[in-house]
């Protein structure tokens, strides 16, 4: 079997359909990571059984770990598929959707959720328009922009809504992503001009409270996001805007 | 209709795509946005070492002049020159507005915005944010988009693809169909004028450094609807490009620019591993040839050379075609501050840690200079690009706007490291802004009625892909794109010849002939991914015959196309003032005489027609040669 790649994958041919399992193998190479296994596979769509099926769909684009398109559950873990290589996973692969957001079709999900809730958020500078004011923003220590820069690479991706415990489909938990944009968007020298909006935002329902602190969306981040450290951070914010909202200042 | 609020569509979600949104909307023009997926995860996140500007913080004497300078010679004097003039000056102000939305640029001690070293270019220029310079960009202008999309002047349409435009009696574009990529409905869309942002076409060349979505596939629907396709045969390869399988991923100039130096063994074969190779026995080759710049020459330079060096002298890596790349004699902590991202990426994939060992590397297919013909009008009083001229970035279609790497503007033979950021930028803030003065310039009654026009076009579509999903041909459309690719990359790449490139143009028109009879494996109605790579693979074609055809007939070197059969070198040894120098000039001038023209190619049944057009160089006249020594 060693020069094989073998492939359990989970089909769903609709949103409204149920799902179904196909087994696939493809000749052995070590440089194989899930997607070009997956082009492999797309090429020759048959299955072990020797039937010749719809080839598998899912979503991808830079293949270098930065666009956030190709996450999925690669042996059971919501990681990027483009570098998840073969040769370090156990056989078969089983690779399933992202099961916290709604399948669209085979491994490709519906992420709006994601980006609606940066919508909800305010996960954005307030500034008077994109044009030239002939001066920049403030001036930023490099101390603060280690931890901005550590945000702001933030993909997308939706691994660690996938791993977080309460958000889903039927929730209205905000998740780990936008809450740590929040801090991003708070720690810029103008963006804190709007930090009680943002605040206020997470302080309602769906809101910062509704994380339980179980470390499960910094383990699976691929970018390495401080994310518990940001929501720790936010607690904090949010309860000092709690005494300014009661106390006023 | 015709009292609705103006509307534009802006096709395309990369950093040009998005900065012509921003400014639609500030201009009071409400836009329909498409992307095939969401526009954060577009290619312009690939971009790593950063953003040119002239910010001159660096203590060296930087002149917006000189930016203009070496963009111009960069391209070997084939773009426009008062486009490039107006760019330059105006890459402060964007940096400016940048950090305004909150991009995180690397910092200096004090605060301020750090510069980098890049390629082709003596002074440090370059903005950058760590090394993920246009993943930080894109959501600079994403989030001020969703700003937008919040107060409801922006509609996403995410998961569309732009299957055609839609012509007007008069031949004005007045809107698009497009492809629902779930429900895999065509529908057709109107708007007072449309911009296409859609980006390179790396795919044509099967394996490049461009995300899997950069099929230039909207373009070449444009130019097959008639819009001009200039400068297709300027394809850049980039030095360092990581060998893969799959896809050939970037290793950023910017490590170059930080120090990076790039050499092979000495000895041919030489099995020994880099570390234990003594410095006298390895090959600095970019030092040796180019003393003045060194490692960072431009991108055309240094990968002719990597070429040379593998392919003519037999001295890649283990006999293979690779060199190395080498950061090892750079503090490490230094390097993984300035390059992190970066290095992650090379370590994900090949394994090894780029701080201790030396990385492989080979060119790659990366940028395409060419792209679809843009106007622009020239303002007297500056020379530079008329501000508000509704005839900037208008293609050859009236009404259809083009901006960022899917147009043919600013780099010409060859796009210096770090540009791309900033036309990508540029070039969407002009034609947002030139698509919003053409919108208010032009009155809506008498227009060519449209109803029937938008219900033909759709049914049209709607047509194609019917036929296809119905098609039983015996052709696979994978396999297709893989012999495309192979095509490309062996007869049109890095050094060409016409008897390959006649060989290129007979492959891709069988290629074309034979990708009428695609079958799919998948005939699904819904999320169905192969229909749309059916057509996507079809316009590729399409696209690699333009490419092939303005090799075949450009007859010299220049910038990225170089035919060693009419290469003229400078006299080794000789410099300005030198006789064999001066001899050298008065040559080069008379090629420039025949050549110095952007080649424009129309489609036809046939096949591309090419013809060519004259380069304003009123910015700095060609008179001294590009010379890196």
């Amino acid at each position: 079997m060693a020069d094989t790649i073998r492939f359990r994958i989970r089909r769903q041919d609709h949103p409204d359909s149920g799902p179904y399992w196909q087994e696939f193998a493809i000749p052995y190479r070590r440089e194989h990571n899930v997607v070009s296994a997956l082009l492999a596979i797309r090429e020759n769509p048959v299955t072990i059984d020797g039937e010749r099926v719809a080839p598998p769909v899912w979503d991808s684009n830079c293949m270098e770990e930065v666009c956030g398109s190709c996450s999925l559950r690669v042996n059971g873990r919501a990681r990027q598929a483009c570098s998840a290589l073969v040769d370090t996973l156990e056989q078969p692969i089983v690779l399933e959707p992202m099961l916290t957001f709604p399948v669209v079709r085979d491994l490709l999900v519906d992420r709006s959720a994601m980006f609606d809730n940066l919508r909800r958020v305010k996960a954005w500078i307030d500034i008077d328009g994109s044009w030239d004011i002939h001066t920049g923003a403030p001036r930023i220590s490099p101390q603060e922009w280690d931890l901005n820069y550590a945000l702001s690479r933030c993909m997308t991706c939706g691994c660690c809504m996938d791993a977080c415990p309460h958000f889903g489909l039927d929730r209205d938990f905000i998740g780990p992503a936008p809450l740590a944009q929040v801090l991003l968007m708070n720690s810029h020298p103008t963006g804190k001009y709007s930090r009680a909006d943002r605040l206020h935002a997470i302080m309602s329902d769906g809101g910062l409270t509704d994380c339980s602190s179980a470390q499960n969306c910094v383990r699976v981040c691929p970018k390495h996001v401080p994310l518990t450290a940001a929501i720790g951070k936010l607690g904090r914010q949010t309860t000092a805007q709690l005494l300014r909202d009661i106390f006023g200042g | 209709m015709s009292t609705a609020k103006p509307t534009a569509i802006v096709v395309g979600g990369g950093l040009g795509g998005l900065w012509a949104t921003l400014r639609l909307v500030e201009a009071g023009i409400s836009v329909d946005l498409f992307a095939l997926f969401e526009v954060k995860r577009s290619h312009s996140a690939c971009a790593q070492g950063g953003i040119n500007a002239v910010l001159d913080t660096k203590g060296q004497g930087d002149t917006v002049w000189q930016h203009i300078v070496d963009t111009i010679k960069g391209g070997a004097y084939l773009a426009d020159q008062p486009p490039i003039k107006t760019m330059c000056e105006e890459a402060p102000g964007l940096i400016r507005t940048f950090e305004r939305m909150g991009v995180t640029f690397s910092r200096t001690p004090e605060g301020l915005l750090d510069l980098r070293l890049f390629g082709g270019v003596k002074y440090k220029r370059t903005v950058f944010a760590g090394a993920s310079t246009g993943q930080q960009l894109l959501y600079g202008v994403d989030e001020q988009v969703r700003r937008y999309e919040d107060q409801g002047l922006v509609r996403k349409h995410e998961w569309w693809e732009m299957l055609s435009l839609v012509l007007d009696g008069d031949g004005r574009c007045r809107g698009i169909t497009a492809l629902d990529l779930r429900s895999l409905q065509v529908e057709s869309f109107s708007a007072d004028a449309v911009i296409l942002a859609t980006g390179g076409l790396g795919l044509v060349f099967g394996k490049s450094t461009n995300s899997s979505n950069s099929t230039g596939a909207a373009a070449s629907r444009a130019y097959q609807q008639g819009a001009w396709f200039m400068n297709g045969e300027f394809i850049q390869y980039h030095p360092t490009g990581m060998i893969g399988d799959d896809k050939l991923r970037l290793m950023s100039e910017a490590s170059r620019g930080e120090g990076a130096r790039i050499w092979t063994p000495r000895r041919a074969g030489d099995p020994r591993d880099p570390r234990s190779i003594p410095e006298d026995e390895r090959f600095y080759f970019l030092e040796e040839w180019y003393p003045a710049y060194g490692n960072t020459v431009p991108r055309d330079v240094a990968s002719r050379a990597i070429w040379k060096v593998v392919k003519h002298l037999g001295l890649g890596v283990r006999g293979e075609d690779r060199v190395y790349l080498d950061l090892t004699h750079l503090p490490a902590d230094f390097v993984r501050r300035r390059l992190g991202a970066i290095l992650e990426i090379y370590e994900t994939f090949t394994g090894a840690d780029p701080t201790e060992t030396p990385m492989e590397i080979f060119p790659a297919p990366h940028y395409s200079m060419g792209g679809l013909w843009i106007d622009w009008e020239q303002d007297p009083a500056t020379g530079g690009m008329k501000h508000g001229s509704p005839r900037n970035h208008q293609t050859s279609i009236p009404g259809l706007f083009a901006c960022g790497e899917c147009d043919g503007g600013y780099h010409g033979a060859n796009r210096l490291g770090a540009n791309s950021l900033l036309s990508a930028s540029f070039s969407g803030r002009v034609a947002g802004e030139s698509a919003a003065a053409y919108i208010s310039g032009r009155s809506r009654a008498g227009r060519p009625d449209l109803e029937g026009v938008l219900g033909a076009e759709q049914r049209r579509q709607d047509e194609i892909n019917r036929a296809l999903l119905a098609s039983d041909g015996p052709e696979n459309p994978f396999a297709l794109h893989r012999e495309l690719g192979q095509i490309m990359t062996d007869k049109v790449g890095v050094e060409r010849d016409n008897r390959s490139l006649d060989e290129a143009l007979t492959g891709l028109a069988d290629l074309q002939e034979r990708s009428r009879r695609l079958g799919l494996d998948d005939r699904g109605p819904w999320a169905n991914a192969s229909l749309p790579y059916a057509r996507q693979v079809q316009d590729m074609i399409v696209l690699a015959r333009v490419i092939a055809a303005g090799a075949r007939q450009r007859d010299e070197c220049r910038g990225s196309h170089h035919k060693p059969e009419f290469e003229m070198e400078i006299p080794a040894g000789k410099f300005p003032g030198d006789p064999e120098f001066e001899e050298y000039v008065v040559r080069w001038k008379e090629n420039n005489e025949r050549w110095l023209k952007a080649t424009v190619a129309q489609h036809t049944p046939e096949g591309p027609a090419v013809d060519f057009r004259p380069v304003d160089t009123s910015v700095l006249p060609p008179e001294t040669p590009r010379d890196y020594r």
